[in-house]
């Protein structure tokens, strides 16, 4: 059995025939391993990006090719008060989001890198709203905050008496604000613990000895020993995080739809309201594409986390 | 670990018989109880869901008789109004082929991208995997509206293989370099022995590479195949019929109409829909942390 499997494949190998020479050719080997991704990338992110700005710069509306208009989506914009609402919502959707996901999840990692029974269950059990459809717990929380049948209200008015009528989460603008926010922190924290969990593993135990011996209390031992150690995935972290949350769009439409009156659309929505249900393609891709400058302005603050890691590890660049 | 340490040399120093109290007490009220609180909040919405998912309509909508965290009568009516008065199955097989297809795609793509860069290297390797990379922080909801005109243009509007097709630019950064991470740690010895042994290049990444990298490749291929099933803004903005939706898009624009919402049916909806990638979780709980936390640390 093995004589006969063995005797073709030393042949083939002796003589291989042009096309497995041609593949054993490195250049062409490169090419053909790096086409599929390349290819893939090139015609559906790099291309759609550049189409993106030049979108931004005509009026094309669904079912009809636009012209150069050169800035006058921009300039409209910048007169749009419900695209000034929409940046100040998305800068302060990501700010309080952000901070509410790492203080938590800090946290909670703290708390999960400490020895109890079950904790690889509970670890499972933490990520369990990172894996879900963000749609499908959002739908969740819609149901939550529930006008008339708020389960929150519930506990409040009905067990607790703490206030005498329901809370109205989604009906006026700060409380809707402030909803999302929860919702969106409620789903980021896993995440944020999970990966936090794994720097916090990653520091040796010999510090906190070496810290302990000198003296060191329980908050000094985290001001110098956890928080700078961790400083670099915590900035890794903090521009997935903020890019992320900045860009988000699931969350606000499954439940606010951007109201009530407006006051909840992130970028992201007010650019899918005005781009594709409104059919003004030109002006929400200008809407997108004011996304950029902030993003550019994360994606720094990432570059500088990994090259202060780097500094830190002395020259080895991994 | 260095909490357990900590409290015990700290409290040394008092009277003996506090100490054990002392310790255990504050360990409750420092680690449990927030821990607790965590998981509860975490978990409730789930709860929620499951709940609603199984309860008549009258006992959704009356708290003051009935207890609304309990059920008294469970019912299976939501889910059977799911499953043969509306189109859900056939959304659950969209999604599922969908995400399949997107997630091989990827693999593909990415297994024969991170080799090129992480073996073969060549002069600017680094600088296209940095390429890749930077394709991972370039979010759908920038992409979306052109994205549409460039689906339209290739004739794939409303089918769910423009899905299948635009899924992979954010899949195959993250699975690339997740393999490229797998990659580096397997020897590079393995593959110059084979070489010098006569194999040629493709033998070598059939025979040793990707046997060595299967666990990379199942925790790409897991996290390709939740966030496929997860997606939402590129199934909303190019599937029109309501066939063609997949599980997340069709519950929203079709399960949510008028003004009074069908709360029983929505969450059965919901839980439905979750269940896949909550099985397929709990069945590769360690390949997700690994990947997740592989992938910050790259």
């Amino acid at each position: 059995m093995s004589v006969t499997t063995l005797s073709p494949r030393g042949v083939a190998l002796r003589q291989p025939n042009w096309f497995a020479r041609l593949l054993d050719y490195k250049p062409f080997l490169i090419i053909v391993c790096l086409a599929p991704a390349i290819g893939l990338l090139t015609v559906f992110l790099t291309y759609p990006l550049g189409l993106g700005v030049w979108l931004a710069f005509t009026d094309t509306t669904i079912g009809r090719r636009g012209i150069y208009v050169g800035l006058e989506n921009f300039q409209y914009l910048l007169s749009d008060p419900l695209w000034w609402g929409a940046v100040f919502y998305s800068v302060f959707y990501t700010g309080v989001a952000t901070f509410g996901k790492f203080a938590l999840g800090f946290w909670l990692a703290l708390l999960l890198n400490n020895h109890f029974p079950f904790k690889s269950l509970l670890r499972a059990i933490v990520l369990l709203p990172w894996i879900v459809p963000t749609v499908l717990s959002a739908l969740a929380f819609w149901w939550i905050y529930d006008p008339q049948f708020s389960i929150i209200s519930y506990l409040l008015v009905d067990v607790l008496h703490l206030r005498t009528t329901n809370v109205d989460f989604l009906g006026s603008a700060w409380p809707a604000r402030f909803s999302l926010i929860a919702a969106n922190i409620w789903r980021g924290i896993p995440f944020v613990a999970i990966s936090l969990l794994a720097g916090l593993q990653t520091i040796s135990p010999s510090l906190y000895e070496a810290a302990m011996l000198d003296g060191a209390s329980a908050w000094q031992r985290f001001r110098y020993i956890t928080f700078p150690m961790m400083m670099p995935i915590l900035a890794i972290v903090m521009t997935f995080s903020i890019i992320f949350t900045f860009t988000d769009f699931q969350l606000v439409y499954a439940i606010t739809r951007g109201g009530p009156v407006n006051s909840t659309h992130l970028l992201a929505t007010l650019a899918f309201q005005r781009g594709i249900a409104g059919g003004e393609l030109g002006e929400g891709a200008a809407i997108a594409v004011s996304m950029v400058p902030f993003l550019v302005f994360a994606t720094l603050f990432s570059y500088f986390g990994l090259a202060r890691r780097k500094w830190q590890q002395g020259e080895s660049d991994d | 670990m260095t909490d357990a340490v900590a409290q015990p040399t700290k409290v040394a120093s008092a009277t003996p018989d506090t100490m054990a109290w002392d310790s255990r007490a504050r360990r409750m009220m420092m680690i449990y109880l927030p821990l607790a609180c965590f998981v509860i909040i975490l978990l409730f919405p789930f709860y929620w869901m499951a709940v609603t998912a199984f309860k008549p309509n009258a006992e959704l909508l009356n708290f003051k008789e009935h207890n609304p965290f309990w059920i008294s009568s469970p019912t299976l009516a939501h889910i059977q109004h799911l499953l043969f008065n509306t189109a859900y199955p056939r959304w659950l097989k969209t999604t599922m082929l969908v995400a399949i297809g997107s997630t091989f795609l990827s693999l593909l793509a990415s297994t024969l991208a991170a080799y090129a860069i992480e073996r073969l290297r060549f002069r600017g390797s680094p600088y296209v995997g940095l390429g890749i990379y930077l394709a991972y922080l370039v979010p759908p909801s920038i992409l979306f509206i052109p994205l549409a005109t460039v689906v339209v243009q290739f004739g794939l509007f409303d089918s769910p293989l423009a899905l299948i097709l635009v899924y992979p630019t954010f899949l195959v950064p993250f699975c690339t370099w997740l393999l490229i991470g797998y990659f580096k740690s397997i020897p590079y010895e393995l593959e110059e022995c084979a070489l010098v042994d006569g194999a040629t290049r493709l033998q070598i990444l059939r025979r040793i590479t990707l046997p060595l990298a299967v666990p990379g490749l199942i925790s790409a291929g897991i996290f390709s195949f939740t966030l496929s099933w997860n997606e939402f803004i590129y199934a909303l903005a190019f599937i029109q019929s309501s066939a063609n939706k997949t599980v997340p898009v069709a519950i929203l624009t079709e399960l949510v109409s008028g003004d009074v919402y069908q709360w029983g049916a929505l969450m059965a909806g919901s839980l439905l829909g979750s269940l896949p990638v909550a099985i397929f979780y709990s069945l590769f709980v360690d390949y997700y942390v690994s990947s997740l936390t592989g992938a910050v640390k790259e």
